[in-house]
């Protein structure tokens, strides 16, 4: 780092300002805004049309402002379902696959183990397969026991995926972790459940935290591998997917809109407790 | 004893999240294999016959679709790569005290579901949408002109869907570069360009191996932009998968046809792991 000081500081004055107008790569930062912009054409499409006044069950082309679809949410019965499996259904999976995961991410950054290796190709494997697979290996689990499917194979299936990517997110924050802060603990003669409490879980929270939101966010968005173990169940996007070949109602992109908003809310809140705590 | 626990303490941790992965995901992938070597149909029942030949007609009645799939994959990749390499540099290197802000930005579509993302493009392209309906009016394209229900719309769905897993890890890549190296380049006489291909560049590609896999495995396996976006002439691997199983409950068929296209897809992914070394694409992907 101090290396680097210097060498900056030795460098001649002008060459240093005219690298730096050359640094500025305007045509790369006009294509990164572009990038943005494409990705985020079909969200603002989205919310737009959430607010179409369109007639019939088509929502294709612009009618004119209306907030008929926001007073009108519930009224589809059946999306209104679906919603509020998706949202019962993360949050449940979101609770559970914390519980497993981290305790698969501890066990990982802590320990040197025989089987650590067995351990991490599962993992690595889960992450890798494709969803489809992935969904259908458990249907034909499924149906060789001859288990009806219906919320809670969703469950057990969305629980499956998630443990993983919360032990990768717990093990990530594990790299950082000074073992020897849990000893001086043990030495003062706290328990092993006040150990794990008062020290070992406030430096591991935040990757418990940020496994949570993606268990959750992975959880309320799959489509694939739900499909597959859903039965008659139906959760918000197998709804939009069914609704998709008719024009879904504009219900839905307010119900997406409010899914995005509170994600979004979800997000920014946390980066914002995050950086308070490092201050 | 207490080292024995001390010994036993990481099992007991792992135990309640392995047992899940080795029941539910372990497991069915044997369940599969067995379904797919099984005969019969929904009303007498499967019995396991063992009859391989199902695999030899999956693959022949299917291979179109395998080979369309394999290629939507690769040509998925290829553009995200195209297109996510700069993006990545720039906030890596230019982002300034913005960097996060960039990278939330990217991952903005994340926070709608993959379905209705996917069909806002579907409304967005359609073929008298809002995009096309005033090209057409204005004589700038023909009245037949279309854009759904070809290559270029799937293809470009996938990448759309996929194109943040690609950002991400070559930017965790570019982002881990010590800066004194590029210092060194420079005080060695190199050239910005010789410097970015002979520094930079072989120090990223971990990042772009990692992004290989997030976005070639998910695209070529996909069938919800093939079903929304495209037509008779871009079914996917995925499609028939999904219409075996769920519409015509050919259960060994489909089990099969899972199966060909996990073992090809992991199969390739080991390989290209172990080639470049399992810890650092996990860790790249995981970053």
């Amino acid at each position: 780092m101090s290396a680097t000081a210097t060498a900056t500081g030795v460098r001649p004055p002008a060459v240093a300002r005219r690298r730096k107008r050359r640094d500025k790569a305007p045509v790369l930062h006009a294509y990164t805004w572009l990038v943005i912009g494409w990705l985020s054409l079909p969200i603002l499409v989205m919310i737009l049309f959430g607010f179409n006044d369109t007639k019939g069950r088509f929502n294709f082309t612009w009618q004119g402002f209306t907030l008929q679809w926001y007073r009108e949410l519930f009224q589809i019965q059946d999306l209104t379902t679906a919603l509020v499996n998706s949202l019962t259904i993360a949050i449940i999976v979101t609770i559970v696959s914390v519980a497993l995961g981290t305790g698969i991410g501890m066990a990982l950054g802590k320990y040197r183990f025989f089987g650590r290796g067995a351990v991490d190709l599962v993992l690595f494997a889960n992450i890798a397969s494709p969803e489809i697979t992935m969904g259908t290996a458990l249907l034909s689990l499924f149906v060789t026991l001859h288990v009806s499917l219906g919320y809670w194979t969703i469950v057990i299936a969305h629980v499956m995926f998630d443990i993983a990517y919360v032990a990768v997110t717990v093990r990530a924050r594990m790299a950082g972790f000074d073992k020897s802060l849990e000893e001086a603990a043990r030495d003062l003669g706290a328990g092993s459940f006040t150990t794990f409490r008062l020290v070992t879980l406030p430096q591991i929270f935040p990757g418990i935290v940020a496994g949570a939101l993606l268990a959750f966010a992975l959880s309320i968005d799959d489509y694939i591998i739900t499909q597959f173990n859903a039965g008659s169940t139906q959760t918000f996007p197998l709804w939009v997917y069914g609704a998709s070949r008719l024009g879904a109602p504009p219900q839905v992109n307010v119900m997406g809109t409010l899914v995005f908003v509170g994600g979004l809310l979800l997000v920014l809140v946390n980066m914002s407790l995050l950086r308070r705590r490092r201050v | 004893m207490s080292k024995l626990k001390a010994r036993m303490a990481p099992y007991a941790m792992i135990l309640p999240g392995g047992l899940w992965l080795a029941v539910f995901f372990v497991v069915p992938i044997g369940a599969m294999a067995s379904l797919s070597l099984q005969q019969g149909d929904l009303f007498s029942g499967f019995r396991q016959t063992f009859h391989f030949h199902t695999y030899v007609d999956v693959i022949t009645q299917y291979h179109d679709q395998l080979v369309r799939s394999f290629l939507y994959g690769l040509s998925t990749t290829i553009i995200a790569i195209v297109l996510a390499y700069p993006i990545a540099y720039w906030i890596a290197t230019r982002g300034g005290r913005h960097k996060s802000t960039y990278l939330f930005l990217i991952l903005l579509p994340f926070f709608v579901t993959f379905v209705l993302r996917t069909i806002a493009w579907q409304f967005l392209l359609a073929d008298n949408g809002i995009v096309l309906s005033p090209l057409k009016d204005a004589h700038v394209l023909p009245a037949d002109f279309h854009i759904l229900a070809t290559s270029v719309a799937v293809v470009g769905g996938l990448v759309y869907n996929f194109l943040p897993f690609m950002v991400l890890p070559i930017y965790v890549a570019l982002e881990r570069i010590d800066r004194s190296l590029l210092e060194a380049a420079n005080d060695l006489y190199a050239s910005r360009s010789q410097a970015f291909l002979r520094v930079v560049l072989p120090l990223s590609l971990p990042g772009v191996f990692a992004g290989v896999v997030l976005t070639f495995v998910p695209a070529t396996s996909d069938y919800v932009n093939a079903t929304i976006l495209g037509g008779t002439g871009q079914v996917m691997i995925g499609n028939i998968i999904e219409t075996l199983f769920i519409e015509n409950q050919d259960y060994p068929q489909a089990a099969a046809l899972s199966w060909v296209l996990l073992t090809a897809l992991l199969i390739g992914v080991f390989a290209y792991a172990r080639a470049l070394g399992t810890e650092e694409v996990l860790e790249v992907s995981a970053a």
